[in-house]
């Protein structure tokens, strides 16, 4: 049985029309499959069929030991979005709820190979000079943790030293422990600068610059 | 883990039909909730050039999960009525632009201009503002610096995080025992505090929630304050009657006790009234000639989604009105 339904199929053929270039969506799963992670390599299976721009590769986390160093992960089901590079754009969990909305606009992002941020924002990023990790934790049910992630995944295009997490964390409750996750969104920035809630595009970026200036 | 399926949710897309700050419109609609929306058909279908413009669209809506009370919807997954909304306000090909709140909106000679937070400014004739309302603070001792650790007013976004953990809901009225409904499908202990005597949500959503076995009724208590220091731990809270205090241990507490109107951006343009509503007339006419305002961020008494739209709608018939009647169109 399909995953996505119908009506939604039909909603992203049409948005995936505006798609510029190729998008390779990188999927990790695993041979005995967790249930998320079954979910997750299906749905990606059934994007790729919606415009010849999308390619799906999946691979193994225990067998592909040397993708998965390359892509630097370390927990499944992981996705990344790749364009002519890897920008650093990553779901961890399914991306499901209203986190789907989160990976088909990043897809159309992708595919631009630029990202929809305001001339301000892309000036302030530009200061960025040393590696800076974004997790978003979410849960799918959460309306706005979407636009965290949007930002997260759109400053790891226009930056190479931000890559940027979107982490579904009721599927690992650890984290939920690890990184004290109390409400969502919750940002967290190179371990140790959390943001809880959701910023603007430019508090976002003002706490980007300020955990690096520590 | 319940996963709500694949949302699809357009609202953030780009546009097809862009805003053009060189354009002056007929009606400025500032806000993306039901109030807004059906402004925008209604004036939309009056072949008027409108803007609307919102940070997103669906207002509080967002924050629940199944609607149950209106026309024509027994139960409707909330995010499947903002869509039709969204469908049906986007049918009309109106100029959107989303993502950016009003910062101030000016009057200058008879004309209006909204300042957005991107520096964006956009002009018309008149304005319908349906900028909604936020969540309520309790403003007690704990509460501020505990947001995030456990302190929260979204139980849509937050209550798949105690799973079997013990919370307490403040508030009587739907939002509360809506939360507490979010609540009970992760098992949670809930304590449901309520300030004033009884409980105020619709008896339907009262009767859903009285089966749960795991939930302690407290009416007449308000809260003192929030314990706790790295996230919290307990919640202090005093009898209305006896003057008692008692300290509850909680893991989280959810603050369900009404709405703030987002009036900020109008307060030196339009008369408030002392809770910092819009005061309308039953035209939803303001004090301003030509500034219209509808939906929850007005002294509209009932916050509720059918009556926003409902206001809306004579907004923008009002504003219709006025350009006509001031031979501005």
């Amino acid at each position: 049985m399909a995953i996505l339904e119908d009506k939604i199929r039909e909603q992203i053929k049409t948005l995936f029309e505006a798609l510029q270039n190729q998008v390779r969506i990188v999927n990790f799963t695993q041979e005995f499959e967790c249930a998320f992670c079954r979910m997750t390599r299906e749905m990606l299976e059934e994007l790729g069929h919606l415009s010849e721009k999308i390619t799906v590769e999946v691979y193994d986390f225990v067998r592909d030991a040397e993708t998965v160093k390359r892509y630097a992960v370390d927990k499944i089901p992981a996705t990344a979005l790749v364009g002519e590079k890897d920008y650093g754009i990553r779901f961890y969990g399914v991306p499901a709820g209203y986190e789907f909305t989160s990976l088909i606009e990043g897809i159309i992002d992708v595919s631009r190979r630029k990202p929809n941020l305001s001339q301000d924002i892309l000036t302030e990023l530009a200061k960025v000079d040393r590696p800076v990790h974004i997790q978003v934790f979410v849960s799918p049910t959460c309306p706005y943790c979407m636009f965290a992630v949007r930002n997260a995944h759109r400053f790891a295009m226009a930056s190479s030293f931000i890559t940027a997490d979107m982490v579904e964390v009721t599927e690992f409750p650890h984290l939920v422990v690890k990184y004290n996750v109390q409400s969502f969104p919750k940002i967290v920035i190179n371990e140790n600068h959390a943001l809880p809630g959701l910023p603007t595009d430019t508090e976002f970026v003002r706490a980007i610059l300020n955990a690096i200036a520590r | 883990m319940h996963v709500p399926g694949f949302i699809l949710d357009t609202v953030s897309s780009e546009h097809s039909y862009p805003l053009d700050q060189n354009v002056l419109y007929d009606i400025l609609i500032l806000g993306g909730g039901p109030a807004a929306m059906s402004a925008a058909i209604y004036a939309a279908r009056k072949m008027l050039n409108i803007a609307f413009v919102t940070v997103d669209f669906g207002g509080q809506i967002r924050e629940t999960s199944e609607v149950e009370n209106y026309l024509g919807f027994q139960s409707i997954n909330a995010h499947d009525l903002i869509e039709r909304f969204q469908q049906h306000v986007k049918s009309f090909r109106l100029p959107i632009g989303v993502g950016a709140r009003v910062e101030a909106v000016f009057r200058n000679d008879g004309l209006f201009t909204a300042v957005m937070e991107d520096g964006l400014r956009y002009t018309a004739k008149t304005v319908i503002y349906a900028t909604g309302a936020r969540h309520r603070q309790l403003a007690v001792p704990g509460e501020k610096e505990l947001i995030g650790r456990g302190v929260t007013y979204c139980s849509i976004c937050d209550a798949p995080l105690y799973k079997d953990r013990k919370v307490m809901v403040v508030g009587g009225g739907n939002s509360a025992f809506t939360a507490a409904l979010d609540l009970s499908r992760g098992n949670a202990t809930i304590i449901l505090v309520n300030n004033a005597r009884g409980w105020q949500a619709d008896a339907i959503l009262q009767r859903q929630i009285r089966d749960y076995k795991k939930i302690e009724f407290l009416d007449l208590h308000e809260v003192v304050r929030i314990e706790g220091g790295d996230r919290v731990e307990g919640v202090t809270v005093r009898g209305r009657v006896t003057g008692e205090e008692k300290t509850v241990a909680v893991d989280g507490v959810f603050i369900e006790i009404g709405l703030l109107p987002n009036s900020d951006p109008v307060k030196n343009l339009v008369e408030l009234n002392e809770r910092g509503e819009v005061v309308v007339d039953c035209l939803c006419r303001t004090n301003i000639p030509g500034f219209f305002a509808a939906g929850d961020v007005t002294t509209i008494p009932h916050k509720q989604i059918i009556v926003a739209a409902g206001e809306g709608a004579k907004a923008a018939l009002s504003a219709h009105d006025y350009l006509v009647q001031t031979s501005r169109l």
